[in-house]
């Protein structure tokens, strides 16, 4: 394929400053930002968590990990709230994760017709986890990542201007695998 | 600070403001069934034994987060309490797998002893056999899921008494469970001190000291009062 499912390059931290997370992942810094403004106070966690979910889609033990580090709360505590509320999905069955972004500029540049494609490709939803638990789907609000829309993380793999084609060839590499 | 006086069954006694219920009959040498309440970590009113009647209120209240006030008038042993108290006792039963003969805290479990205090002698529900697991991962302490009865004895004094704040429950209703860290083997988490405080606050035998036997687990409830003294009131009395 073109250009177009190349992984984004995580570019090096500028200057010595350690951006977020030592993955590089854009994601945990907007995260990082996001409980500076609440003064990484304890008892902003349910919003904290909410944000996550949003950026991530899901929420994963390093992911929770993170959060328990940045709040200075017990590790414990985190995935306590994170199991306590329905609304909140942890690391889903699926060998692999496909994580649609469908936020404002996603969704414009079609980001839902990516996820209708993978549905009626796998005969899943949204959320759910494919029958032999290859693939699981999900959705996300804003990465931050607009100006790549549409984007989709594969496995964790942030990935510019995805077509229902694009996303469809990764998915059935996964599914034959 | 102000005096309270109020009744007890029937005993009229002061407590000051602020105390709970539990409290105050205690000193005043009534007992409550309790069984989420640990002398040193705040309560929370969970399990429900303690609830008490207090004449003018409909429901019934938990006497461990209750506080005084002036001239309430309270009951602790009423036909009704007795009641509630041993549906309360059958549910926990059916719940989770309770095998008593084959329990490493037999003889000092506060769950068998509060059943046989309460004359429970069968339980009136269907059990549920739920399948849960055994966490044998730590060097010295093992955690068995079936004998939890999700009192978070264990969370509060890990967190409150020992600040490590290594357990913590996961999940709701039927699915709840005490989980260590990120939901890992105890044995790898890397939080836990190996204080011991959790198993010494377990009424139960879900937390215990490795190589206990059946009957074998006794709690040392005191050495918690003491750690709880010596830190809160710096009073250091063995
Ligand atoms: S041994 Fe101490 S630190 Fe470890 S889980 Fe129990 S109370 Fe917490
Ligand atoms: S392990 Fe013991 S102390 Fe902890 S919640 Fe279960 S019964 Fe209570
Ligand atoms: S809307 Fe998809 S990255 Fe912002
Ligand atoms: S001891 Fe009061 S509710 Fe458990």
């Amino acid at each position: 394929m073109s250009s177009n499912s190349t992984p984004v390059e995580t570019p090096p931290a500028k200057n010595g400053t350690q951006a977020g997370h030592a993955s590089g992942d854009k994601r945990f810094k907007i995260l990082e930002v996001h409980m500076k403004k609440h003064q990484f106070r304890h008892d902003a966690l349910i919003e904290v968590l909410h944000k996550a979910q949003e950026l991530f889609g899901y929420l994963e033990d390093d992911l929770l990990l993170f959060i328990s580090h940045k709040l200075k709360l017990p590790p414990s505590r985190v995935y306590g709230v994170a199991t306590f509320y329905h609304f909140f999905t942890l690391k889903p069955q699926g060998q692999h994760t496909c994580v649609v972004c469908m936020g404002t500029a996603c969704y414009v540049k079609g980001a839902d017709q990516v996820v209708e494609a993978v549905q009626n490709e796998l005969k899943i939803k949204a959320g759910e986890t494919t029958a032999d638990n290859k693939v699981s789907l999900l959705t996300a609000r804003c990465i931050g990542a607009c100006g790549i829309a549409p984007a989709v993380v594969y496995d964790g793999t942030v990935t510019p201007r995805q077509t229902p084609a694009s996303t469809l060839e990764k998915i059935n590499q996964w599914v034959k695998s | 600070m102000a005096a309270k006086t109020l009744t007890i069954d029937g005993k009229q006694i002061t407590a000051e403001e602020g105390e709970t219920i539990l409290q105050a009959a205690t000193e005043a040498g009534i007992k409550i069934p309790t069984l989420c309440h640990l002398e040193g970590v705040y309560d929370i009113g969970a399990c429900r034994l303690c609830l008490v009647e207090v004449t003018g209120t409909p429901k019934l209240l938990p006497a461990c987060t209750l506080k005084v006030a002036e001239g309430m008038e309270v009951s602790t042993d009423t036909e009704r309490l007795r009641k509630y108290r041993r549906m309360t006792l059958e549910l926990l039963f059916a719940e989770r797998n309770h095998v008593c003969a084959v329990c490493v805290a037999n003889g000092h479990c506060e769950l068998q002893t509060l059943a046989y205090s309460q004359g429970l002698d069968h339980v009136r529900y269907e059990y549920t056999f739920p399948k849960w697991s055994v966490d044998n991962t730590h060097r010295l302490f093992g955690m068995d899921h079936n004998r939890c009865i999700l009192c978070t004895r264990c969370v509060r004094s890990c967190w409150h008494i020992e600040g490590a704040g290594t357990k913590n429950v996961s999940g709701r209703g039927g699915k709840s469970r005490i989980i260590t860290d990120l939901n890992q083997p105890w044995g790898d988490s890397e939080s836990c001190t190996e204080c011991g405080k959790c198993v010494m606050s377990c009424p139960t035998g879900a937390l215990f000291k490795k190589g206990s036997t059946v009957g074998e687990s006794v709690r040392d409830r005191d050495k918690l009062e003491f750690i709880v003294n010596a830190r809160e009131k710096k009073q250091w009395n063995a």
